[in-house]
């Protein structure tokens, strides 16, 4: 796999090549773990392919919220507009099946000439749509992320130990990126995993401090009280509670030679913290070519997807993959040769952490 | 909601502090590679982004090949000085008196004896993890790189058998003697390079902006005449208004006729240039898959 970078006046692009064969599933996710939009590409000769329908599945399952099928090689069909509208027909009989993708944009074009690519095409008459760059360079990714609920994994505490100056003799600041909502000076915050409720004093950073941040922005945050808070642990708002448990449920695409079976235990890193987690189920073997589910199989193998059960050794404090893509997402470790051996998506938690924080006392 | 919104540069740079935090977090004993070059001087920038109020956690490494262009060698022990973080310098030259890198009959070069020197100081100072300002749209070698580049007990590399990277969840595992490398700089393009000089007005090394300069011409470039490169006989020798869009060697770097000598002016000759800059690197041209051979021995 290999990325390109191109721009355009208007906005930059980075480009995640990867092959579409049923082998190169872990690349096709390791692509698209990190994409606001996909292009499927189609031949307008074929039609929908299962390579097709593993892509859009993927798209799908990463989370991806922008979907385009480009429809090539239309000079090849004599531009036909009854065969577009058949294979976009042939996309919206399993489309609806996959829900997470909130907008699909088919797009009739040819990549040899350039039709539809950069301007519209002549021999298009009856397609009123936006081209291919076009669209990529006016759809509004914003919004992607998670803007309801504040997240904050602690990444890495700021302590100057400087005896000397008296304005850092005693600064104690949190460093990293805040995985979902705002967060404003002032803001009362929660400490997970302990529970104890503060509030931010200042959002530090180079350049001054600020008003309020946002993800995916890195900051660094002083808090009023000198709560015990380090790396692993996260600070929330109290709308939209995380979940908060070490009985885990999630889809996981396996990226390793050596097989996931029950019983075997794997580092598990998620946000900014690893813990040990070991397998307790496998419920099922999804085929990503007919979408159909195989319940229970004995094991997932290299490039299988998935659904299974964990259990970590300690709590984590996490979302719903569906809801925040940046804390409902883990890797598993191999233990020994740590090579990175899957990629798991969390469904979402059976209930929120429990509200009954304590109020900080000294 | 559109309020909250980061620009690309903006997207760029909190990626890369947070990268460079993980290091921090999950290193007993990181360096930061440190040429002067204009990546290292965004390095650098970001580390004190990610890094203050307090010290940058970790010292700066830089591999001296005895080469360097002056000027360079001045920039980077003043800009250390500056921020106030140690800086370790390794020289080829004395990797070459204790027989850690052997020049090869009649090679002029110091490229490829940067590789057991740099190698040897990560041994030295036991470093687990070193950060480089190496981006994937320098060539095509590094457009397969990863944020975090696994290297095993002998330093190497190995393109295919490389850890899927998902997500922001960088897997930063070593064992005893094995090392990462690691690329905040990953997704960032030229251009992004020198926008973040200009939007952080980062002082960049003079030998980037147009200056005159006695060149010659080798191999389809001009190479800057010195005392290491004496020009032959036949060879067209010119003076000329040329600046480096990337800096290797001495011996090595072709220089650009241009004259850019604002950052602006180097936006707009990017913005119109249809080489990678590693195209004017004599070093990465000795074959197509110089570079990734150097990857694979250890080098940046």
């Amino acid at each position: 796999m290999a990325y390109r970078y191109f721009a355009t006046p208007k906005r930059k692009f980075i480009v995640a090549d990867t092959p579409g064969h049923v082998q190169y599933t872990r690349n096709m996710v390791t692509g698209a773990s990190t994409a606001n939009l996909s292009i499927v590409l189609v031949d307008a000769r074929q039609g929908v392919i299962e390579q097709s329908r593993r892509h859009t599945y993927i798209a799908a399952l990463l989370g991806i919220p922008h979907l385009i099928i480009a429809v090539n090689k239309m000079d090849l069909v004599d531009w036909s507009e009854e065969r577009f509208r058949e294979i976009r027909d042939d996309f919206e009989t399993f489309l609806p099946r996959l829900d997470s993708l909130r907008d699909v944009k088919f797009i009739p074009i040819s990549a040899l000439n350039g039709d539809n690519v950069v301007t519209p095409s002549p021999h298009t008459p009856w397609y009123e749509g936006p081209t291919l760059l076009g669209h990529l360079e006016n759809i509004h990714i914003a919004s992607d992320w998670n803007m309801r609920a504040f997240r904050f994994p602690v990444q890495w505490v700021n302590r100057p130990n400087n005896p000397t100056d008296p304005a850092l003799r005693d600064f104690r600041g949190l460093g990293g990126q805040i995985a979902g909502g705002i967060v404003r000076a002032g803001q009362p915050v929660l400490t997970l995993r302990s529970g104890l409720k503060t509030s931010v004093k200042e959002i530090w950073t180079y350049d001054g401090p600020l008003k309020e941040a946002f993800c995916p922005q890195s900051v660094t945050l002083v808090l009023n009280d000198d709560v015990d808070v380090s790396r692993g642990d996260m600070l929330v708002g109290f709308d939209h509670l995380p979940g908060l448990g070490s009985d885990l449920r999630a889809n996981i695409c396996w990226m390793h030679q050596r097989p996931l079976r029950r019983g075997k235990k794997y580092f598990l890193k998620h946000t900014t913290q690893t813990v040990q987690a070991i397998v307790t189920g496998i419920e099922s073997r999804m085929d990503i070519t007919t979408y159909e589910a195989q319940p229970e199989p004995a094991e997932l193998a290299l490039n299988d997807i998935g659904e299974i059960r964990l259990k970590t050794a300690k709590p984590i404090v996490y979302d719903g993959y569906e809801h925040n893509r940046l804390t409902g997402s883990f890797v598993l470790i191999e233990q020994g040769t740590n090579l990175t051996a899957g990629a798991g998506m969390l469904l979402p938690p059976l209930e929120a952490a429990k509200p009954e924080y304590q109020d900080f006392a000294i | 909601m559109n309020n909250y919104h980061l620009d690309h540069l903006q997207y760029l740079e909190t990626e890369a502090i947070h990268v460079m935090r993980e290091v921090a977090a999950e290193y007993e004993r990181p360096a930061l590679l440190f040429s002067g070059g204009k990546d290292s001087i965004c390095l650098l920038r970001l580390a004190e982004k990610a890094f203050r109020p307090s010290d940058i956690p970790m010292p700066l490494l830089n591999v001296d090949t005895g080469h360097h262009f002056p000027e360079l060698n001045d920039f980077r022990d003043r800009r250390a000085q500056q921020l106030g973080v140690k800086l370790i310098v390794r020289k080829v030259e004395d990797a070459i008196a204790k027989g850690i890198a052997a020049p090869a009959p009649g090679e002029v070069s110091r490229n490829r004896l940067q590789i057991p020197t740099l190698l040897a100081a990560v041994e030295e100072f036991r470093f687990d993890c070193a950060i480089g300002g190496a981006r994937r749209d320098e060539e095509k070698a590094r457009a397969k790189e990863r944020f975090f580049s696994f290297r095993d007990a002998f330093g190497q590399w190995d393109p295919k058998n490389q850890r899927p990277e998902i997500w922001n969840l960088y897997n930063a595992r070593v064992n005893p003697g094995e090392h990462m490398r690691v690329f905040p700089l990953s997704n960032w393009t030229e251009m992004d390079v020198w926008e973040y000089i200009k939007r952080e007005q980062l002082e960049a090394p003079t030998i980037y902006f147009s200056h005159p300069r006695k060149c010659v011409r080798r191999h389809g470039q001009w190479l800057p005449a010195t005392d290491l490169l004496p020009p032959k006989r036949n060879e067209e020798v010119k003076d000329l208004v040329v600046r480096v869009r990337t800096i290797g060697d001495i011996i090595s770097t072709g220089m650009v006729e241009s004259r850019a000598d604002t950052v602006d002016d180097i936006l707009a000759e990017i913005a119109a240039a249809r080489v990678t800059e590693r195209g004017s690197r004599a070093d990465d041209k000795a074959s197509e898959a110089a570079m990734e051979d150097r990857k694979k021995a250890g080098y940046f």
